[in-house]
Parts: structure tokens; sequence; C-alpha cells
């Protein structure tokens, strides 16, 4: 159905080529979605899950992380590689929302089993083959992003499905897991985290990687995302929902791009990484049309004593005892200045890794004699050129910064280019304003994971199935299908489903005699709009609307005179307020808007998640 | 290990249901199969099953290395579609060698400070080599040589006198053999124990002998036994300090760690890293990657002779009484009856009991028993002239332990009885100070249990790390 592709989830349109360029890079991709669970307490603790996140700390703690086995024997390489960077990892503790257990200093308590009645809930909705005995894994996370190194996490069902327009898209398997702290700062060797959410009970969807399009991408996000909201038993609001995106090509690899928190940038960062997968492919074409082997990148030397005739700022380290190091990459010039992306080439990939994996953070982290920024250092180039015996056919990769973390630099400059000889590495990576991302760390894989030797494992029943069968509401696609029979538009059912109004649409609708898209139209944007000038709309409830609109002349009422009649009944002087959802507000209703004006604008955008907020 | 058909091990763990269902359908641990199940369908890799956990489950890992458990009774058809079997195993490196380099020689008894997954009881069992060592934590290699020898792989509380006389045999024929520092690995729930009794069983020794554990296992990234391998190592190989030490974090932070005196320490927290703390005293030193700093010099100087007095004798017939307010006699007599030959009583306050139960105490000592007190509040010292309960129990027979710690106190009657039962001589043995279980004094700075709340408190946890 190429042309349900064409549309989109709102926000969400298709600024790129359509399925069939997709389909000739053999693009796939697919989603891992999570969202809070709206619990009490903790996962494994009695700590409040609190809503709102705070710095302020009273201790701190220091620890550092080390690779350990898998269950299968086997080290998981994303953790060797967060062990190269040798961070101290500093947690700040403040006293109403850290206990023991997340500092790692107690076992964990027992599961939080209001969270797990939540996610057999999600279970249900997303037609999922539940578990019988649920298994406590550890994922590691050397990152540091939890104090004890990895992530408790189980997981509550397999092998479901979604229906997109008539799609069907897998849903691999649905997580029940702690969330993680938030990074405060992450600098040279020091990493600091916040812990206050940590352990909050997170579920986590994993869809097959059936997507085609990035349009695609993005509306399945919505789908997912409205469909937890029907559930009603996760949180909404900003940082709440965290989406990662997994895309490959043919012959690529599978890269996640992590953390994506709006929808809206979904597309852009799914097409510019095919796109940056492909130029990784023809960067590997072109070593091996030079037959370019790891012996073309073995030679380095210290440059520092070159690099101080020249006041560029990646030797701004060096008066203070920092060195400069050069790779020469024999037969390679021109690989750094591939372009990669949005104002990306090749060499960014060598400068992440080094940003991330040797620590050295301070930018520029390396030149190269392929950018021709770097022209003022031309000098420096031939000087290495000169006494490696390299021509101008060679590249030169020049990087500084403390001599402690040069090896490592080096190192991971060679590794890099290494990697480039067989195309996509796999990563995480962190998407940047426009479309592109940069590296995050390796993709780790199932070497990550071992069992939590602290709990047992956990038995569900028949009765726990039947209990979340019992308060899962229906389909989504039922549902909405269901808005779409009674006149509303897609869009007013997106919207609807996205926010939580269609609770109160539902309430409301069998006792009004409203057109539906009118009842829409009312809740959706007249209610904004009156909040927006400042007007309490907490009063229209279903009663009001059934006192208001429940008899027979409702039926056939104008748009506007609905609103009007609405706004007079919440005390609103009647007239026009402006286009809702525009920027148009409240004109001649200053004095309405001035009373208790944020305070009502807050209450209305609190319950829409930021992915919709609109300006 | 192998899982042919006909191998035990096809089936490891499993039992009734979930047993039956993998003879039914043919398969085993380490196939990787499709499972129907009358609620869905799993793929994934049979793993071998806890012998704790019930029957009715199989365990598969998913490909995404996740485990679920499939209720037996459920399944309906398995399609084996491979293989694929596990060796867990720390990667082994020879331990280098280096001439310049103190040799240490480190003693396994068991616990958490290097393990690994235990199949049969879901838990982790203890995993220990040199190469080992190595493989997991290199670092050790920039302090020692090292040679490891394990003695026994039991969790603490499964350590008790025949084990106490094994290590202390092992250790003074290794210091007659001329290494230059001993580690002991031992689980933390009964280090304190294991460190009182070696220090009486070992005297005078002329190397460090540092027990050290781990809180969190070592198969958990962020474990404390790295750490303190590599501070336990650091103390035998080049402190001056020789004496019996417990080496375990100073803060929970990954900071630096505390040498405390055998004699003196005490495991005070369920599951904290800076669980280990002197009572009673300041530590012996502090060590961290760059230093061994001293707190104090009354401390037994390293030396170069290879003379160690071994004194390992215990006799088991000891107990501690926990006393509370009520207490019955009866308690005290069955102790009599059962045979026990000495008693240490954790009294209240500066050490006491109550008065009903002064006839059953008198009993005991009739009888032969030896009676100690020492006191609950482990901090300070028995007192028994303030109040008349205290006079009362002194004339019974009762004798204060100063400020010996009650776990110390029971290893240290059950090592005098061993040599005597002389009512005098036990006296004297247990009042006589062999490695600082009695001290004289109690510096001002020896208690120091801050409290959480306090501005000026929370200041100072904020300006300095946890």
């Amino acid at each position: 159905m190429p042309e349900d592709d064409q549309q989109s989830s709102r926000g969400a349109a298709v600024p790129f080529a359509d399925l069939e360029f997709y389909k000739s890079l053999g693009m796939k991709s697919g989603l891992e979605i999570h969202r809070q669970l709206d619990t009490e307490r903790k996962l494994f603790c009695k700590c409040p899950a609190v809503r709102t996140y705070s710095d302020h700390f009273d201790a701190e703690l220091l620890r550092h992380m080390r690779p350990t086995l898998s269950e299968l024997g086997e080290y998981d390489p994303t953790a060797l590689m967060e062990f190269k960077t040798k961070k101290e990892i500093i947690y700040r503790l403040a006293r109403d929302t850290v206990c023991t257990y997340e500092m790692d200093d107690a076992p964990p308590f027992g599961l939080n089993r209001d969270a797990l009645d939540r996610a057999l809930v999600l279970g249900v909705m997303l037609n999922l083959s539940l578990v019988d005995e649920l298994h406590i894994a550890r994922k590691q996370y050397l990152d540091g992003s939890i104090p004890t190194g990895f992530q408790r996490t189980t997981i509550v069902g397999v092998d479901g499905f979604l229906m997109c327009r008539g799609r069907r898209i897998g849903v691999r398997q649905l997580g029940l897991e702690e969330d993680a702290c938030r990074e405060v700062s992450d600098k040279g060797h020091l990493r600091t985290y916040m812990t206050d959410r940590l352990s909050i009970p997170l579920i986590e969807v994993v869809t097959e990687a059936d997507m085609r399009t990035p349009a695609e991408v993005a509306f399945v996000a919505g789908v997912i995302q409205r469909l937890c909201h029907l559930s009603g038993v996760v949180r909404t609001g900003l940082g709440k929902v965290r989406q990662d995106v997994n895309v490959s090509i043919a012959g690529g690899s599978r890269v996640e791009i992590k953390g994506v928190p709006r929808i809206r940038q979904i597309p852009a960062l799914v097409h510019w990484e095919a796109l940056r997968q492909r130029a990784l492919l023809e960067v590997r074409d072109l070593c091996k049309a030079r037959g370019l082997d790891a012996g073309a990148f073995a030679e380095d030397l210290d440059v520092t004593e070159h690099a101080r005739r020249f006041s560029h700022p990646l030797f701004a380290g060096i008066s203070r005892g920092g060195k400069a190091h050069a790779v020469v990459l024999r037969n390679a010039a021109g690989i750094l200045a591939y372009p990669t992306g949005p104002r990306r080439t090749f060499g960014h990939e060598v400068s992440d890794r080094l940003r991330v994996v040797a620590c050295v953070d301070r930018m520029p982290n390396l030149a190269h004699s392929d950018d021709p920024d770097c022209f003022g250092l031309s000098g420096l180039f031939e000087a290495v050129r000169r006494q490696t015996g390299a021509t101008c056919g060679d590249a030169v990769v020049v990087t500084a910064g403390p001599g402690r973390d040069m090896p490592t630099a080096v190192g991971e400059i060679r590794l890099r280019l290494c990697e480039a000889l067989s195309g996509v590495p796999r990563e995480t990576r962190k998407a940047l304003p426009g479309g592109a991302t940069c590296f995050e760390r390796l993709l780790p894989g199932p070497d990550r994971m071992y069992p939590d030797t602290d709990l047992p494992p956990i038995v569900l029943g028949q009765a726990d199935f039947e209990r979340a069968r019992g308060r899962a509401p229906g389909a989504l696609w039922d549902k909405e299908a269901g808005y779409a029979a009674a006149g509303l538009s897609v869009e007013q059912t997106e919207r609807l489903m996205t926010t939580d109004r269609f609770r109160l649409f539902d309430a409301a609708a069998p006792r009004v005699r409203l057109r539906a898209s009118v009842l829409a139209y009312l809740l959706l944007d007249w209610l904004t709009a009156l909040s927006r000038a400042g007007i309490d709309t907490r009063p229209a409830d279903a009663d009001l609307l059934a006192r208001l609109f429940g008899g027979e002349d409702a039926g056939t009422m104008r748009q506007r005179d609905a609103a009007a009649a609405l706004s007079a009944a919440l005390g609103h002087v009647p007239g026009w307020v402006g286009k809702a959802g525009g920027k148009g507000q409240a004109q001649g209703q200053g004095q309405a808007g001035t009373g208790s004006g944020t305070g009502a604008g807050a209450r209305v955008t609190s319950g829409v998640d930021p992915v919709e907020v609109r300006t | 290990m192998t899982t042919a058909p006909d191998h035990p091990d096809r089936f490891k763990g499993y039992r009734g249901d979930g047993r039956a269902a993998l003879e039914r359908f043919g398969t085993g641990v380490w196939d990787v199969v499709d499972v129907e199940s009358s609620h869905g369908r799993f793929h994934g890799l049979i793993l071998p099953r806890s012998e704790t956990a019930d029957e009715h489950h199989l365990v598969l890992k998913l490909d995404t290395g996740y485990n679920v458990g499939v209720a037996a009774r459920s399944v309906t058809a398995v399609e084996v579609v491979g293989r694929r079997e596990a060796h867990y195993k720390i990667p082994e490196k020879e331990f280098p060698s280096d001439a310049g380099k103190p040799n240490v020689k480190l003693f396994g008894t068991g616990g958490t400070i290097a393990s690994r997954l235990d199949y049969r009881t879901g838990a982790v069992i203890p995993a220990f080599s040199p190469g080992e060592l190595y493989g997991s934590v290199p670092e050790l290699a920039d302090i020692c040589n090292l040679k490891t020898e394990k003695l026994y792989a039991v969790f603490s509380e499964n350590m008790g006198p025949e084990q106490y006389i094994g290590v202390a045999g092992a250790v003074a024929r290794e210091i007659e053999n001329g290494v230059d520092g001993i580690v002991i690995g031992h689980g933390t729930d009964t280090m304190h124990h294991t460190a009182g009794i070696l220090s009486f069983m070992i005297q005078d020794p002329p190397v460090p002998i540092v027990m050290v554990g781990s809180q969190r296992s070592s198969d958990r990234p962020s474990s404390d036994a790295a750490l303190n391998l590599i501070h336990a190592t650091k103390t035998a190989g080049h402190s001056d300090i020789a004496e019996v030490m417990v080496c375990m974090f100073g803060p929970t932070s990954d900071e630096y760690g505390l040498l405390h005196r055998g004699t003196r320490v005490r495991k005070m927290h369920s599951s904290y890293r800076s669980t280990f703390r002197t009572i009673s005293d300041i530590p012996v030193a502090l060590v961290s990657k760059d230093e061994i700093r001293p707190l104090r010099q009354d401390y037994r100087r390293r030396r170069t002779d290879r003379k160690v007095k071994l004194d390992a004798v215990y006799d088991d017939r000891v107990t501690i009484l926990y006393y509370y307010p009520g207490m019955k006699p009866p308690l005290v007599d069955s102790l009599v009856e059962n045979g026990y030959k000495g008693i240490v009583i954790a009294g209240t306050g500066l050490g006491h009991v109550n008065k009903p139960l002064y006839p059953a105490f008198k009993r005991a000592i009739a009888a032969g028993v030896h009676v100690f007190m020492t006191v609950q509040t482990l901090w300070g010292y028995t007192q028994m002239y303030v109040y008349d309960t205290g006079r009362d129990l002194m004339e019974l027979g009762i004798v204060p332990a100063g400020n010996m710690l009650p776990e110390v106190a029971l290893m240290k009657l059950g090592w005098t009885l061993a040599h005597t039962t002389d009512r005098e001589e036990v006296k004297r043995l247990m009042l006589t100070s062999v490695a600082g279980e009695i001290t004289e004094r109690e510096p001002p700075d020896a208690y120091l249990v801050y409290q959480g709340g306090l501005p000026e408190i929370e200041a100072y946890v904020k300006k300095h790390r946890m």
C-alpha cells in the first residue's frame, strides 16, 4: 500500500523519497519504545516513583564498572568498549528519592506487582504470547547509567502484533524494566548522574524490523503511543517516553538511534541513517578497490613538538602538557572527507570514537589532511609525510589531548578505519538536530544478559492473565475505526488518542446529541483555546456537556454555536477567541485571560504528550 | 559437558512436568527449539533448570538473551532447530612473574570474591585460579607475583573449627616457605569470626595476613571484589603491618579500603560495601591504589625471619548467649545439660542479665562451665562494679571480658578451652590480650556513628563521597 505511506502521522509528513527508494536500499526499521508505568513506587524497592525530577542532592558516591561474563560465558563488546573509557562515575543521591537499593548497597526487594499487572495489560493489547514464568535478567550497562552496572529487566510476552493502516507489524517482545539515571554531565573521564529517575518502572515495546519507510516508522511510533494512552497504565508527559529507532540497509548493519524524544524527529533520523549506511558501504568499496587492509593504518608518531608551531585549536592543550599524535593512512587520501550525512563526513565517525572511547572530548579533537578547513595545518601533515615517507595519496590524521589518553586515541583511529573495511559497525547512536546522529557506543548483543541471582522466577497463572484481559481496553485499531465510523477525521481520532481527551469524549458521546466531529472539535480545539485564554475549563465534564448538548436541538447544532454555548457555560462572554490550535489567541478576551491564565493553560498541556504539544 | 540423548545432563535440573515434557518431545538442555504452547509460540535455547526452582516450567533463552519460563503442561509441540552449548569460563591467562615483585599467596575458602554462575542452584559459586583472577583483574600483576590455593569452597556461614585449623596450618606453612604476604579470600558474613580466631592461632606472624571478600559478587560490573583484591594484595605484598587484618571498603564509593585489626573488626551492615568497621578503636591503616597510609603506629612490623607461632586448637563446646529481658533460666541449664563448657554472654549495657538467671549461672559455673561477659552494645567496656547487678554476677563467677567483641570472645574461649580447663588459667588467658582483642583505652574518636539528618552531618556527607 504505497499510497498509505504517502500519508503519515501528524507532523510526520513525507519530505523524502518514496517506498521504492527505501526498498532499493533494502532499508528495514524497527522501534523500541520505552514508557514509564504510572505506579506509586519504584520497581524493586519502596522508593516513590517521582513524577517530577529535581537536581537537588544530598550525597555523592563514586563507582567504576568492570565487564563481566555473560551467562553463556562471553564478554559483551560494548562492555569492553566502556571499560576502555576508564570513566569515574559519580552518582548524586537525594534522600527522598533513593534508598540503599538504588545505590547498589542492598539487594532488590520483590518486584512491584502493580507494575507487573500494568505491563500485562499492555501485553494483552499487543497480542503477545504471555510468559508463564518471569525470569529477571541483568542487562549490562557499563556506561554507568545504573549503579549496579546492569538493569534488572524481564520479558512479559513475545511474538505479538499491531495493526497499522491494515498492515500487521510484529511485536517481538514486551519488557518490564527499571529506568536508568539521568545524566548530569560527561566530561573527560568523569560522568555524573542524578538518581531520582533510577528504577522507576518502565515498559519496553520492541517491534520487529517491519517498517519500510521513515514515515512508516513515525506512524507506528504514533500507534504505539496511542495504544499506550488507551491502556491507561502509563505516564504521559515530557521525559516519560523515549524511543529507540533501529535502522539497517542491505549489506549494512543494525544501528540503534537512542532516546529520540519526539516522534516528529523520527523520519529525518531514519532517512539520514539509511544514507549514512549507504555512504559507509561506498567507503568500504573504495577501500577495497584500493586494496587497503589493517596494515595501511599501522604507522603512528608523536607529533607534539611539530604541533607546537601551529596555533590550531586542536593543539590548545599542548602548552599544558598535552600530546599530539598522528596516524598515517596509506593510500587512503579522500576517505576521511567522504560525506556521510548533513554536514558530516567519515572524519566525524573517527572523531566520535575519540570523544567517546578515548575521552578526548575537547573539540576539535582531530584534524586530517582531507579536510579543506585544516589547510593551515598542511605544514604539519607534510612534516609527517616526510618523516614516514608518505605521499599525497596517503592521508594523515592528527589528534591531541592528555598524554594518558593518546594510546587509546591512536588505537581508536585505527580501529574505526579497520571497521570501515567491513562496512557499517553495529552501533548505538545519538540523535543530533537536523537528522544526523553521532556515535554513542557499540551495539550490545545478547551477551550482556545475565540471570539475576538475587530474585527467584515469578510464576504467573491464569488468574493473572484473566485480570489483565479484564482490564485491557479493546484493540486500538478497532476503537479508532469506531471513531472514524462516527464521523471523526483521522486527525481528530489521532489527537483524541494522543491526549487523554478520548476519555471525556467516550464519557460524553453517549449523552450528547452533537455530531461526533463537533464534540471532538469542542474537546480538542475549543477547550484548548479557552484554556489558553485563561479560562478554567475543568468544569467541562461529561455532565456539563450532557446538560448543554443532550437536547434534541443539539443534533443539528453548528460547530460555532456549540462552541459559544460551551464558552457561556464556562462563564465566558460568547465570542470568537481565535482559531483553535493556531497562533491567534483570545482576541478581545484580555480580562478573562489575566486571572488564572497560566494555571489553566498548564493543566491542559500537562496531559498532552510532548510529541503533540503544538505551538 | 556433553548432552547426548542418553546423557543425564540432558535434563539438567528438570524434574516432574518439566522433565516429562522434554522427554515427550525428544529434546533437552542446550537444544534450540520452537515451542508451541496453548497460549503462544516461543523460540529459544533450553537452559538447565535451577534445582531450587519448581518442576512445572521449561526455561528458554531467547535470541535477545532474555530468559523466560514456559509452563511445561501448556506445551503442545517442540521442534528442535539447533544446538548451542554454553561454556562458562572466565578467560584464563598465565599470571606473569616478576622477580622484582613480592610473592603473595592467596588462599581461597569460598565466598563471592571470585565467583561464577552455578546452574544447579541458580546462585553464584566461587571460581578461582591465578589465571582466572588475572583474566578478570589484570591489575594484580602490577602488584605482586600471585599463587593461589583453594582450601575450601564454602559460604562463610559454613566455616567452622575444622576450617579454622586448616587455614591456620596452611598459612603457617606458607610463611615458613618464605612468602611475602598472605591473602585469604573469605565470605564476608563470618569473616570477623575467622579473623578473630586466626589472630589467636597464628601469633606474631612476620608478614601481613590479609582477609578479603566482596559484598557484591564478582559477576557484577559494580562489584567491589576487584578493588578489594587489589587493596589486599597490595597490603600483603607491600605493607609493613604483620598482623591478621580484614581489608574491605572504607566508604561505599570505589575509593579506598580500610585495614582492620582482626580482633576488633565486625560486619555491621547486611549489604553495604563499607560494612566492616573497627569497633571501639580506629582502623590500622588506609589502603588505596596509590598508597598504604597507617592511621596508627602501634602495629606489629614486618620481619624477615620466618618464625610463626602456630597454635591451632579449638574446643567447640562454647556458645554466645544473647541476653534479652525476660530470658528464662532453663535456657542456661540446657546449655550445661548439652555439654557446653564455655558461655559468652552478650549482656545489656555495661554487662548485665536479669536476676532470675542468677541461680542458673550459679549451677552452670558449679558444673565447670566458664562464663564471660561482653556487651551487646558492641562499643565500650564491661564495667560490672557500677550497679549491684554487675557485682552480683561477678560474685557468681561470671568474668567481665573488657571490651572484647562478643564473637571474638567466643573464638577466644573456644581456643582457650582447648588449652586448659583450669578456672584461673582460663581467666588469665582470656583476659591477656594476644592481638588487641582487649585494649587498655578507647580513644575519643573510636565511636563515631554519625546520624544522618543533622545539618552539619549532611554537609559533611555532601562534601565527602559516601
